[in-house]
């Protein structure tokens, strides 16, 4: 996957690369600042709101952590659903492995920390448009698509958080909810993921009724998708990969 | 300012980072059952329906936990009919949280 590219190609590639961009970084900055809304609400300082930003990266496991946090669960059981919920960038990054292997350790493993749903959609686009890796075009994606505008936009949701005295009087209470159900939709590309979210949804309120919204998560979240995995597929289901639509990291 | 939740960051980066980072440090080593990476693909939508279901539909009482019929509901559903109808996720959060907005202000939430 070294095969060369004229210079012309390149720089057409990376334009396109340019375009692709700006779509998902408005995306990724609105996101970002209802994070940070939604992070100062349940309780977050900007410290902590922003290292989440910075060392996680992850949006969907971060705005569940603030739901987590907000619900009363115990650290291990929030680190151990974001383990889970992140396990997906597992795929990501064994694709990724075959166009970077000629790329120092250190390199890789800076490359990595910045691996979200979009840099691998526009790299990998990128690469293929090529024929070979492009180092540059794959820190231009992840950084500029995403881990500038999530980090500047969840300083700015923090901050702007901080400074509205009843977010529920203005409906930014529903923002969390509703973030979690059109995300959820998002991730709904068949019959087995349409069974873990319904299932996911009434274990976690039964349990939650019972024993706190801890448990009701972490039950939620891992009976789920036992009983979608005892729902078979339909065979034209099977060639469907799952990726997050929304611009979130 | 508080910092808490930084030690909770920091353990979250230390479970994602792997994740991320051991394909392309170790190519082959993320080789996982096919069963296990259809569970593993499952559990976003699970945890995220949870998440939603339990906040608008579980309130704290002071007897424990008991269930709850809001206005939030609205705002899901918008979010839900706008996701589904235009996969994207902000137009239906707009809607959700105007609806909101405006149903307390009526007085009707």
């Amino acid at each position: 996957m070294t095969a060369g590219s004229s210079p012309q190609e390149l720089a057409a590639s990376r334009r396109r690369l340019w375009t692709e961009i700006a779509g998902i970084a408005v995306s990724s900055a609105s996101f970002g600042l209802v994070y940070g809304l939604t992070a100062r609400n349940a309780g977050f300082s900007p410290l902590e709101a922003m290292v989440m930003s910075l060392l996680v990266f992850a949006g969907a496991s971060q705005f569940a952590a603030v739901g987590y946090v907000a619900g009363g669960l115990a650290w291990p059981g929030v680190v151990v659903l974001t383990a889970l919920l992140n396990a997906r960038h597992l795929l990501y990054s064994a694709a990724l492995a075959p166009w970077l292997r000629d790329r120092s350790l250190l390199r890789r493993a800076a490359m990595a920390h910045v691996l979200t749903d979009e840099a691998f959609a526009l790299s990998m686009a990128h690469f293929r448009r090529l024929g070979r890796a492009d180092e540059r075009g794959y820190w231009i994606a992840a950084t500029w698509s995403t881990f500038i505008p999530w980090n500047l936009a969840t300083l700015a949701g923090v901050v702007l958080g901080g400074q509205i005295a009843d977010p529920s009087r203005y409906g930014l209470d529903a923002v969390f909810p509703a973030a979690m159900a059109g995300l959820c939709v998002g991730l709904v590309t068949g019959r087995r993921e349409l069974v873990a979210a319904a299932v996911g949804a009434s274990a976690g309120v039964i349990v939650s009724l019972a024993a706190g919204p801890g448990v009701g998560i972490v039950a939620g979240g891992l009976l789920g998708p036992l009983a979608a995995l005892a729902t078979p597929r339909p065979l034209v289901e099977a060639a469907v990969k799952p990726i997050d639509e929304t611009g979130l990291p | 300012m508080s910092s808490d939740l930084v030690l909770l960051a920091v353990l979250m980066a230390a479970v994602t980072y792997p994740s991320r980072a051991i394909p392309l440090l170790a190519p082959g080593i993320e080789r996982l059952p096919e069963r296990a990476l259809d569970y593993l693909r499952l559990v976003g939508p699970a945890v995220l329906a949870a998440l939603a279901a339990v906040s608008v539909m579980v309130v704290a009482t002071d007897d424990g936990q008991s269930f709850h019929v809001g206005i939030e509901w609205l705002a899901v559903v918008a979010s839900i009919a706008l996701m589904t109808w235009r996969r994207n996720l902000l137009p239906g959060l707009v809607v959700g949280v105007v609806l909101v907005a405006v149903a307390r202000g009526l007085g009707l939430g």
